[in-house]
């Protein structure tokens, strides 16, 4: 019945001398079809571009896809609950527009600003949190109903066309980094916002006990309550990470794009599709970190190729569109196979 | 009877999955109106021979006649066409339709390019008629709205509706309460009486003797024998399933020096279907749980462990009344429930061993544990050698597992706790005779080591073969209690109220 | 179970068919009603039941076409752009030619069902999870549309405009029409095959797949009914419009709020349970709070925020009717 050769207790012995970076791999490597498209795309990309494999153009390649990488972490954490988070776009836009009228160009309201929106982002995930467990509402519907919230306060509050301007000081988060690095001449700050959240996010989802109670929630929610699990905290705090992965992602979205009532459309779509691409299930219970954020990597890699391609920018959705299902295909496909 | 023309043969039915045989050359024949008792231990396969009868799964090799005639199934409505019906375990009825929209699903009465409702509900009605229980079901109530053996009768009418030869039942009684038993019983025998051939799988003896004329035994995918109910005796049945003594494999009882003070306690314990429950579990001891599905055995688990808490007694643990709303609490007071259904309710099935190992332990947090400051890599090694678990690897997925080392990641899980008190509920249900007796080995060493063990079971030979005490439960209370070695009729006396109630001792 | 006779049609039902969601919701539906003109009549404005009707009609067609996909375990993402599709291709087609009306509506239909054939396909041919199936589905168009029209494409001749402004007596033609849709739906899913079994697949695909349902048949079907209700809900737009252009679709949000309103109507998320006309009455509700935020000058985004808040609350609402009533 079981998988493999059964072996005798005796043998897990060899899990004592076993590193943690083979069993980090073996957890990873059921999504290894979105490193190999990765790869294969940031191949492509060199081929057309061999500038690309210059430090500095990769790094401001890594920068625009900071926003959505740091997204795709946040919402996986909701995913493999078992819940969606449809609400993030929303926030971004919330974030950008709010940050403007707030601090209205002065650079000496940057620093409670920003707090104040990470609390906007606790407070939103909050809600969307406990209205998804206590009143059981499916998390479609409230991170839906969350969206047009957020999307009407945003336009009422800032009467249809956004007011403000973003500080200096705020803005080179998403735009600028430090100068005169060898090799690399700009490192980035989103680069190491990004490379922080990325390590923090991993950390938290694969090793802490969060993280396996979130997987347990969203592998079977009776069995991880019946073992202690508080189910509806653990769902709740997902929400919250995702919700200030939108704050942080549209920071930084802020920083390079500047104020627009639509700084954040469309984010959550790609968010969960990059998710998606990673080999998570919808439904909850599987992925893996690195894997949702080479996910997202890669549909900034397939952006930059198909513009790269002289494709018009429309036809990139369809091209993007083609390609979530094909890989969701697949994995169905590999699924049923065994 | 066994002269009549067999209307089934099935012969020579082999099936792998993934190359692992699950049935070699199996033969299973029926006649009209005749019950056959189809039983073995879980894993024998009888399962997927009832499927392959049904349709559901194909053989790799041999042949089913219906009548004479070989037929090949590619589907379950195949089946159902040519009278072969099959009623699951767990019920194929949706529980936001009507009783007459689930009986004619996939096959509704057209009136030109409408369903008949009318006609559909005249013809459920009729059906309901005809099993007698027209005034208790509507053709137009929600599954929703009815009990688990009015779903039942609904499953059984579902099958008269194909104009039925041939009906299997799975485990049939397993939800029921008694006097339900003996209602499908009745319904079984009227069924008979009209002609069809009824396969009836079951664990319980009791029913396969009291309702079938044949019994053929099924063992790791083979047929033992088919034999007449009334030329064979249960022991001998239990031998030709299991191939050894069951008695034998029991571990010896607690001696009176190894069983302490009273651990849990519970007075007076109430709720919504329970009442009147006293229990009293001393360090060191094995207390069985027996009764009839339905009594009330796994409610006084959920009720201890918090899920539904009573509503009304007290529970005291080490003498201490304590208030236990919630498993979270029930978990950091030192009780672990190892819970029937583990697939649903124990594992987490896409996670590793190691870490459903630890799920309960994580979850109360380290500071719990006793203070040992052992890393959790190290105690997971040690736990898997404990329960003498057998699997590829920590890593590997709980869902590969067999029954048996899936049951030893369970209680891998509540040894990480160090709980005290250990409720068991039917703890080696699908699970192999083997991997059955080392189950019971290590609750006996569990109870040594002084945990306080509670276990419910339906297994008469297993409460009987492993329990200090015994305590029978009906209709929601304990009946009363019994010593140590007490006789399976003892046990069903005081189960189905045929014996006054015991004063507990 | 033998000695207590269970009442046939016990709580839950009050006639045939008419659930007690439904009837909830047409409760709601009456108060705000009543409420709503009562508080423009306060205000010195007009109730106009006509308008408001009219207004309905564009997500009333799409929102059908969701329910039926939502009730058999489906969903779809992508009708915001199939409405583009319509609108634009219809204009593209008839060039204002009133002798291609004809042409453009076979075109604009074949179209439509060829886009809920691959969303059904896709989901149950190839496995792919319906949100993501659609959402693919939906940012295809969404590429295929923009990079081939950048704007108002053709127009539609004026006889057509009749199908948008036209009226028989004192009911307007396009209220016809979606009553006619939302009354084919109802018998569809009552009276048909197909109905029931797409409640089967719903409520439990496995369940329906051993009874001999064929599944992915009744799905695909679903999926071709609701295109073809985006290709009304098009062809309506395109009346009003003249001419169609590929943010007519989007700039409407009909994807999420279609799928608001199927919920606002009591059908439930995961599919198996709700129906056509408590759809219609979410719809209505939107509508007419709409039209009383418009009469009483309510700041238009006001209207997004409390929109948000009564879906979340009614789909509240029932999740606390589910758990008392049948836990």
């Amino acid at each position: 019945m079981s998988a493999g050769s059964p072996s005798t207790a005796a043998g897990f012995e060899q899990e004592l001398t076993r590193p943690w970076r083979e069993r980090a791999w073996r957890q990873t490597r059921g999504a290894a079809p979105i490193f190999a498209i990765l790869l294969s795309l940031l191949v492509w990309i060199a081929i057309r571009n061999p500038n690309f494999t210059d430090p500095p153009v990769f790094l401001a390649f890594l920068k625009r896809a900071a926003p959505l990488m740091i997204l795709a972490a946040g919402q996986l954490f909701v995913i493999i609950s078992g819940e969606f988070d449809l609400s993030v776009g929303a926030l971004i836009t919330a974030v950008v527009v709010a940050a403007a009228g707030l601090t209205e160009g002065d650079p000496g309201r940057t620093w409670w600003v920003i707090a104040l929106l990470f609390g906007l982002g606790a407070v939103v995930g909050l809600l969307n949190g406990l209205i998804t467990t206590r009143l059981r509402v499916p998390s479609f519907i409230t991170t839906l109903g969350m969206l047009l919230v957020l999307q009407g306060a945003v336009l009422f509050w800032s009467g249809g066309a956004p007011r403000g301007s973003l500080p200096e000081n705020f803005r080179i988060f998403g735009r600028f980094g430090f100068e005169s690095v060898p090799v690399i001449e700009q490192l980035p700050y989103s680069v190491i916002i990004l490379a922080f959240v990325g390590i923090v996010a991993i950390l938290l989802l694969h090793r802490t006990t969060f993280g396996k109670q979130l997987f347990a929630a969203g592998g079977n929610r009776r069995a991880a309550t019946l073992s202690g699990v508080d189910v509806p905290l653990v769902r709740t705090i997902g929400f919250v990470l995702s919700a200030t992965s939108a704050v942080i992602a549209g920071i930084l979205v802020g920083g390079f794009a500047g104020i627009s009532q639509d700084a954040g459309a469309g984010y959550e779509f790609q968010a969960i599709s990059a998710v998606v691409l990673g080999g998570a299930a919808l439904g909850g219970g599987s992925g893996a970190m690195v894997a949702a954020m080479a996910g997202a990597l890669s549909l900034e890699a397939l952006f930059t190729l198909l513009n790269l391609l002289g494709l018009p920018k429309p036809s990139r959705d369809a091209v993007q569109g083609l390609i979530i299902i094909g890989a969701v295909a697949f994995a169905a496909y590999r699924l049923r196979r065994t | 009877m066994i002269s009549a023309p067999p209307i089934l043969q099935m012969r020579g039915i082999t099936k792998r999955f993934f190359s692992v045989p699950v049935l070699e050359n199996v033969d299973l024949d029926a006649t009209a109106g005749e019950v056959h008792a189809v039983v073995g231990e879980n894993g024998a396969g009888k399962s997927t021979l009832m499927k392959i009868l049904a349709g559901a799964h194909q053989p790799d090799a041999g042949s089913i006649l219906l009548d004479g005639e070989e037929v090949r199934f590619s589907h379950p409505r195949e089946a159902q066409a040519r009278g072969v019906s099959i009623i699951y375990q767990e019920f194929n009825l949706l529980p936001e339709r009507t009783v007459a929209q689930n009986i004619f699903l996939g096959r509704e009465p057209m009136r030109g390019p409408v369903v008949d409702a009318g006609a559909m509900e005249e013809a459920t009605a009729m059906l309901l008629t005809d099993l007698g229980v027209e005034h208790s079901i509507s053709p137009r109530a929600p599954i929703r709205e009815l009990s688990v053996a009015q779903q039942q009768t609904v499953e059984i009418a579902k099958a008269l509706s194909f104009e039925a030869s041939i009906l299997v039942m799975d485990e049939p009684t397993a939800a029921l309460s008694p006097h339900e038993v003996e209602a499908l019983f009745a319904r079984v025998r009227l069924l008979q009486s009209r002609g069809l051939a009824v396969i009836y799988i079951s664990h319980r003896l009791k029913e396969v003797f009291d309702l079938a004329g044949r019994i053929t035994v099924l063992k790791d995918g083979r047929t033992v024998g088919t034999v007449a109910s009334d030329a064979v005796r249960p022991g001998e049945l239990v031998r030709m399933m299991v191939g050894r003594e069951l008695d034998h494999l029991f571990p010896p009882r607690a001696a009176p020096a190894e069983i302490g003070a009273v651990r849990l306690r519970v007075q007076g314990g109430a709720g919504d279907r329970l009442h009147g429950i006293d229990l009293d579990v001393r360090a060191g001891e094995i207390v069985g749980i027996a009764g009839l599905a339905g009594a009330g055995r796994t409610e006084v688990a959920r009720a201890i462990f918090g899920v539904e808490p009573f509503t009304a007694g007290v529970v005291a643990l080490d003498g201490k009344p304590v208030r236990i709303r919630s498993p979270r609490q029930a978990i950091r007071a030192g009780i672990g429930f190892l819970t029937e259904d583990r697939k649903r309710e124990g594992l987490v099935l896409p996670q590793s061993v190691r870490d459903n190992a630890l799920l309960a332990f994580r979850s109360i947090g380290r500071r719990q544990s006793g203070g040992e400051a052992a890393s959790s890599r190290r105690s997971v090694v040690d736990l898997a050698r404990l329960v003498e678990l057998r699997a590829a690897s920590l890593e590997q997925e709980v869902r590969y597992l067999s029954g048996g080392n899936q049951q030893k990641v369970v209680l891998a899980k509540w040894l990480a706790t160090r709980a005290r008190i250990l409720i068991f509920d039917e703890p080696t249900r699908g699970i192999d005779v083997g991997a059955k007796a080392g189950i019971h080995e290590l609750m006996r060493e569990l109870a040594r080591s002084g945990v306080a063990v509670v276990m419910i079971s339906s297994e008469l030979p297993e409460v009987i073969g492993m329990s200090d005490r015994i305590l029978v439960m009906r209709d929601g209370t304990f009946a009363g209690e019994l010593a140590a070695g007490a006789s399976e009729a003892e046990i069903m006396l005081l189960a189905t109220g045929e014996m006054e109630t015991v004063s507990a001792a | 179970m033998n000695a207590t006779t269970a009442a046939p049609n016990r709580a839950g039902r009050n006639w045939r068919g008419l659930d007690s969601d439904t009837a909830l919701i047409y409760g709601v539906l009456s108060l705000v009603a009543l409420v709503s003109w009562g508080l423009i009549l306060a205000n010195g404005g007009q109730i106009n039941v006509a308008n408001t009707l009219v207004r309905s009609v564009a997500l009333g067609m799409v929102a059908v076409g969701q329910t039926l996909v939502i009730l058999g375990g489906s969903l779809d993402l992508s009708v915001a752009y199939q409405v583009s599709v319509t609108a634009v291709m219809a204009s593209y087609v008839m060039q204002g030619n009133p002798d291609r009306m004809i042409l453009g509506v076979v075109v604009v239909t074949t179209i439509g069902l060829a886009i809920g054939l691959a969303n059904g396909l896709i989901i149950t041919v190839l496995g792919v999870n319906p949100f993501i199936a659609t959402l693919g589905m939906a940012l295809v168009l969404r590429g295929v549309l923009n990079s081939s029209f950048d704007n108002f494409a053709g127009a539609v001749p004026e006889q057509f405009q009749v199908l948008g402004y036209g009226a028989i007596g004192p009911v307007p033609l396009a209220v016809l029409l979606f009553a006619a849709v939302v009354a084919i739906a109802w018998i569809l899913l009552r009276a048909t095959r197909f109905g029931h079994h797409l409640y089967a697949i719903g409520g439990s695909e496995e369940t329906a797949r051993l009874s001999g349902v064929r599944s992915g048949r009744v799905v695909i079907g679903a999926h071709m009914l609701c295109s073809l209700t985006c290709v009304m809900t098009g062809l309506f737009i395109v009346s009003r419009l003249r001419a169609g252009a590929p943010w007519v679709g989007p700039d409407g949000n009909y994807d999420l709020e279609s799928i608001a309103a199927v919920v606002l109507g009591g059908t439930a998320l995961i599919g198996g349970r709700g129906g056509v006309l408590g759809t219609v009455a979410g719809v209505l509700i939107l509508a007419l709070l709409d039209n009383l935020f418009n009469q009483l000058e309510v700041n238009t985004f006001l209207k997004d925020v409390l929109r948000g808040v009564i879906i979340i609350t009614a789909v509240a609402v029932y999740a606390l009717r589910t758990r008392r009533g049948r836990a």
